[in-house]
């Protein structure tokens, strides 16, 4: 009696495990056939003139998107400038002095915000910086995706402010420091491995929207001097080019999608490097 | 090792402390005489639930005051009324009268306030910052523009922790075993030199080895500091307070001179207590 329940329960034990274990290995699976795809596709129509030249009419052979590259590292400088500071404060808000009610709503419309499509947030901007001005810039598309980025910065930073133990606040309060001292030179620094993580999977998500670009930055197959022009972006160059009906388009566009996925890996990498040698284990 | 060298300290510092009694015949004088804090008619509310009541106790100077009492009966609460930490939680109130050195601490600046009363609490809790900048925090917040390093070294070695960091003063404090970050603690605090040091039970999450030094540590301070300590260990209160409160449902039952205390409790209930009648 108890050798049979014995064998069932190490049999659902060993289905369990290779259930979990197939879900692990299929996830992984799908992140590197994603990889490997780009890198044979994109890989072979790579090249310096790639990063170097301006797009080429069609039927010309050659040409690059160094503008589109130049147009989205732009894009990414004004969200990050825009959508950053106002996602850490508003979270430090959230976690250290938010009341109970306000906070409650405040956390609420942070969620639906984040769950507004990026198209409405892009009629958005459009409605606020393109609309009254008249013309599309790189300023619209940098405020449609700084407001994309606020939502995701701002939860990030509130959870990581509430994993500080408060022994922490109550060692530096004893000592003498206000609230505001506590929380920039103790609470923040023993979070910001998770914020900065935070903040840059934000960045990372909206340098691959395309939706809220395309009325607001638009594009462009030329240089963009200065904000105030339209620009091209990586993602509008590969929604214009796997579209179109041009082999020769399309190989560009798989290497701009290897392109836009090594800026994101490699931004991610290098601050974690950086975080790395500065950052301090942390306590239980 | 470096328990015998804090061993071989602890004597030297008894000695001097011996000798630094035998030269001054009116000390036993001086004891009645200075007192640090003054609380009277101390009442404590968490919203409308209230924690200490009518409480009136002096804390006499350089002398360690133990508080002692069961789970839940408020004395935690009194000694954090004593820096007003208790001010971080909301909807607290104080009602009475708390007199350090005949000032009320009520209306005092309360950064001022935690620069002469300095804190230590139940679990080390060390910045996730290198052991130097530990002690230099509470330096650096008060705008101290002095030489630091002296000042770090210094109090390192007030903590008895010098001989055993000097050498990683720029690693992580986490880097350090719990006993070693709890007198990093107790260091940070008396960087600013404070006139007092709250303990919130500072050995509960030590091992008795541990435990010890903290004591000896808390025995060396008396010429520098008064201390007050919350402990649920009376062999604790009896080994290394020269006062120990009673204190029950948030009132003080008993105080007295630690030896008094334990062997003649005037109060049924403190007589319970201490035996281990209950608590």
């Amino acid at each position: 009696m108890s050798s049979v329940r014995l064998i069932w329960r190490k049999s659902v034990n060993a289905v369990m495990l290779t259930l979990t274990g197939v879900a692990a290995f299929g996830v992984v699976c799908i992140l590197f056939l994603i990889l490997g795809y780009f890198v044979y596709n994109g890989g072979r129509s790579l090249n310096w003139a790639f990063f170097t030249r301006l797009p080429t009419p069609v039927g010309e052979s050659g040409g690059g998107m160094a503008n589109a590259i130049i147009g989205s590292l732009k894009l990414l400088f004004l969200a990050a400038l825009i959508g950053l500071p106002v996602g850490l404060m508003a979270g430090v808000y959230l976690a250290e002095f938010g009341g109970k009610a306000f906070a409650f709503v405040i956390r609420y419309t942070t969620d639906l915000l984040n769950g507004v499509p990026s198209i409405v947030i892009g009629i958005f901007a459009y409605s606020l910086a393109v609309a009254p001005v008249k013309h599309f810039s790189t300023l619209a598309g940098g405020l449609a995706l700084g407001i994309m980025v606020v939502p995701i910065t701002l939860r990030a930073t509130e959870e990581f402010l509430r994993a500080v133990p408060g022994s922490l606040r109550e060692g530096a309060m004893a000592l003498g420091a206000s609230k505001w001292r506590t929380i920039a030179t103790v609470v923040l620094p023993a979070a910001a491995g998770g914020i900065i993580t935070g903040m840059l999977l934000s960045l990372a998500r909206v340098a691959g929207e395309t939706a809220p670009l395309l009325f607001t930055a638009l594009g462009n197959r030329f240089w963009s001097p200065g904000w105030s022009q339209p620009t091209a972006a990586l993602p509008l160059m590969i929604y214009e080019y796997a579209i179109s009906a041009y082999d020769d388009w399309h190989r560009q566009a798989w290497a701009a999608g290897l392109v836009l996925l090594a800026i994101v890996l490699l931004a991610n990498l290098g601050c974690r490097m950086a975080l790395g040698r500065r950052g301090m284990p942390r306590s239980s | 090792m470096a328990a015998a060298s804090q061993g071989n300290n602890a004597t030297a510092a008894q000695l001097a402390h011996q000798m630094r009694v035998a030269e001054r015949p009116s000390a036993a004088h001086e004891k009645e005489a200075s007192v640090r804090f003054e609380i009277s008619d101390l009442n404590f509310y968490y919203g409308a639930k209230q924690a200490v009541f009518g409480l009136n106790l002096k804390i006499p100077k350089n002398k360690v005051t133990a508080l002692i009492g069961p789970s839940g009966c408020g004395k935690s609460t009194f000694l954090r009324t004593l820096n007003r930490m208790n001010e971080t939680i909301r909807n607290t109130r104080v009602v009475g009268n708390i007199l350090l050195d005949g000032q009320s601490i009520l209306n005092m600046d309360v950064v001022k306030l935690r620069r002469r009363v300095g804190m230590v609490f139940q679990r080390p809790n060390p910045f996730p910052k290198s052991i130097y900048d530990n002690v230099a925090y509470g330096l650096r917040i008060n705008g101290y523009s002095g030489r630091l390093d002296d000042l770090v070294e210094h109090s390192l070695k007030r903590a008895a922790l010098w001989e055993e960091v000097k050498d990683a003063l720029h690693k992580s404090a986490f880097a350090l075993s719990g006993g070693q970050q709890q007198r990093l603690c107790i260091a940070r605090a008396l960087a600013v030199d404070p006139e007092v040091l709250l303990l919130d039970e500072p050995c509960s999450a030590l091992d008795p080895v541990t435990t010890a030094k903290i004591e000896e540590l808390m025995f060396q301070l008396k010429d520098s500091c008064t201390m007050a300590i919350v402990t649920h260990n009376m062999q604790q209160a009896a080994r290394a307070s020269d006062f120990t409160a009673f204190m029950l449902d948030g009132k003080l039952i008993e105080h007295n001179e630690t030896s008094k205390l334990f062997t003649t409790p005037q109060d049924p209930r403190t007589e319970a207590y201490i035996t281990g009648r209950f608590g």
